[in-house]
């Protein structure tokens, strides 16, 4: 069934193998032409690339390879049409009109499937192990919990893909994080990944493509690989991506666009053949100690600038030379002292959702503490599944009965609060605890407002306590 | 397209580590449908912070094209509204220490030199501009050099980029369509685009 093009060497990586796949020529700049298996657009970067393609009188060249939704601007207040923000309702119109006018399904509200274009994509079995996967949208690393090699693109890129299905592309190293040990009760998989970004830096995956692997990911629901392969562009690379394994397979069997029948056995038998051996050739290989990780909550103003929730903020001078002026800008803008331990600083605000942790297996984990008491007074708390699909589960098993009856408000699906395009937006210099997945400066809406990265265990637990606590001790 | 070999002009400095695309432009403003107007919104945020001392409104930095950065800068969001702001400001090439990659792609997308010094010449080249902002760079794609009152040093792009920007092929849709029904006969042999449904 499949019609490898070259001889594949067994030392290849994964990512080899389908930067080989879908490799179209060498381009006379010494990048790759790339071909895309798996296009996915939303309403903020898609309107501009299609404004460009008409400049150019081009058509889509694949219309069936691009899928799309909205999630940024919606709200999650009410979806009722027109939305209450002009602005937003322009943007629904023309993401509206450019899919009918090219032939691209989008799934809207109405469609009872809509959602955070990450969450969609692999619940609706779009993902899959071996695609190439672009977005206009930084968090595609996303989907590489499948074994796909999936990454953000710009607007003017978004363009080439419509217009070519394929982009110009340098192949990028790859290093292989190997998560050892076994994760302590409490530790989630978002602790995973803010601890490796801790310690390789925001910058330290520039040029790389991360293979995560080890006893903790092999370990890992396709749902917590999801959270981790969601953060690799906060550690600096654009790609992550876990190896397809049994865990992969079993989550995809049944779903919507997924191989149904005798093609998803004989799907298997080539994802499987995708996998990187053993003795995979890496460009540079990394550990981290899973047994060492805490609950992670981050106190800067990038998710780097994160510690154990058990441990006191660090101090400037005790950071090499260069980091220095990074950390005292942070503790400028968060009014938080180096020495200081992050638990019990007080929040505002309480936010369970986004792409990297607004799926059914989050809400549950955050219900699970929502169960133990009631939202502290003057806590503003949001739970916004992650899509409609995600809801509808989520009701049927009665966690938006056990989130109201603690005091958290319960929203219908979107991007919400994690990036301040919409009407859930952080208030002055409030604190928010949030299962998001950037600390940056305004990222929540507030020029002033501060960020707490954190599980959604961990949120819910600081939504209850009115400050940070460590969540190991409620369990 | 006419390529573009270097960028001359007036540099502005723009000290710090890290700064993400969230901060070069607030995701308000990217509640559009184009990037009209984007240009007068760049650091919009960072600038009413520092009560009109951010860089960008420093009087001796007015007319600069040429943006000094430190490392990382372009971080965080995939949004080309940040290139195509600063471009909108007046920007036509970026020197720093490192970009973050989506950032750099964008740049060079948009026909945006974007050039990495070592950090001992990028902080030698953020202080003589600092003492004399009225001084010309030169940032040099075809050297791959960046010459100020402090010398000509070397400066780091990535291949690709660099030979986009001098072929001015930094539009790609056109350079891609030229692979013709190359494309067509690779969708062929990707397995999951034959036989998988979807």
């Amino acid at each position: 069934m499949t019609k490898a093009n070259s001889p594949i060497s067994h030392r290849a990586n994964l990512l080899d193998k389908v930067w080989d796949t879908h490799a179209v020529r060498e381009l006379p700049s010494g990048q790759t032409q790339l071909f895309i298996g798996l296009h996915l657009i939303h309403e903020v970067t898609s309107p501009q690339a299609f404004a460009m393609l008409r400049e150019m009188k081009l058509p889509v060249r694949f219309p069936k390879r691009t899928l799309a939704t909205v999630d940024h601007i919606i709200p999650t207040l009410s979806q009722q049409r027109p939305l209450a923000d002009d602005l937003a309702e322009q943007m629904m119109g023309a993401i509206e009109k450019n899919c009918a006018e090219h032939g691209i399904r989008l799934l809207d509200p109405a469609s009872g499937q809509q959602g955070i274009v990450h969450v969609i994509g692999p619940e609706l079995g779009l993902t899959q192990p071996g695609m190439t996967i672009a977005c206009g949208d930084s968090h595609t690393s996303t989907h590489g919990a499948f074994g796909a090699i999936a990454f953000g693109i710009g607007t003017s890129q978004l363009r080439d893909v419509l217009a070519t299905q394929c982009l110009a592309l340098s192949k990028p190293r790859v290093r292989r994080i190997d998560v050892t040990g076994k994760l302590k009760p409490g530790v989630y998989a978002k602790d995973v990944i803010l601890a490796l970004i801790r310690q390789l830096g925001v910058e330290g995956g520039v040029g790389y493509a991360y293979e995560y692997g080890g006893p903790v990911i092999d370990a890992m629901s396709i749902e917590e690989r999801l959270t981790v392969c969601n953060m690799s562009i906060e550690a600096g690379a654009r790609c992550g991506y876990a190896n397809p394994d049994e865990t992969t397979f079993a989550y995809l069997r049944g779903r919507e666009f997924a191989p149904q029948g005798a093609t998803f056995d004989r799907a298997v038998r080539w994802w499987k053949s995708l996998a990187s051996p053993p003795d995979a050739t890496y460009d540079d290989r990394v550990e981290l100690d899973g047994n060492a990780i805490a609950p992670a909550v981050s106190w800067g103003i990038n998710p780097g600038q994160n510690i154990g929730v058990d441990e006191r903020l660090p101090y400037p001078a005790d950071a090499p030379a260069q980091e220095r002026a990074s950390l005292e800008e942070a503790y400028r803008y968060m009014s938080l002292k180096p020495g200081e331990p992050i638990e019990g600083t007080p929040i505002h605000v309480a936010f369970i959702g986004s792409c990297t942790n607004g799926r059914i297996s989050d809400l549950r984990e955050a219900a699970r503490v929502a169960r133990t008491g009631r939202v502290a007074p003057g806590i503003k708390a949001l739970v916004v599944p992650g899509s409609q699909t995600v809801a509808r589960h989520a009701e049927a098993e009665g966690l938006h009965e056990v989130f109201r009856a603690a005091g958290f408000e319960w929203r219908l699906a979107g991007c919400s609060m994690c990036l301040a395009m919409n009407p859930d937006k952080l208030v002055d210099r409030e604190i928010c605890a949030s299962s998001s997945n950037r600390n940056f400066k305004g990222r929540q809406g507030s020029p002033t407002g501060r960020t707490l990265l954190m599980s959604p265990a961990m949120v819910a637990a600081a939504a209850i306590a009115g400050h940070v606590v460590d969540l190991r001790r409620t369990l | 397209m006419t390529g573009i070999d270097r960028v001359e002009g007036r540099a502005c400095v723009l000290r710090g580590d890290d700064i993400d695309t969230d901060r070069i432009i607030p995701a308000r403003f990217l509640r559009a449908v184009t990037f009209d107007g984007l240009g007068e919104h760049a650091f919009e945020d960072d600038r009413i912070q520092a009560k009109g001392e951010h860089p960008l409104d420093g009087e001796h930095f007015t007319g600069a094209n040429i943006l000094i950065v430190g490392a990382n800068f372009g971080c965080g969001s995939s949004r080309e509204h940040a290139p195509q702001a600063l471009m909108r400001w007046g920007f036509r090439a970026f020197i720093g220490e490192s970009f973050a990659e989506i950032f750099a792609g964008n740049c060079t997308a948009l026909g945006l030199p974007h050039v990495t010094l070592d950090a001992d010449d990028l902080a030698a080249l953020m202080d003589s501009v600092m003492l004399d902002p009225e001084q010309q760079l030169v940032v040099d794609l075809e050297a791959r050099t960046v010459t100020s009152r402090v010398g000509t040093v070397a400066a780091g792009i990535p291949d690709g980029a660099r030979y986009q920007l001098l072929e001015g092929s930094w539009n790609a849709t056109q350079v891609l369509l030229g692979a013709g029904d190359a494309i067509e006969a690779t969708a062929a042999r990707i397995s999951y685009l034959d036989d998988f449904p979807g």
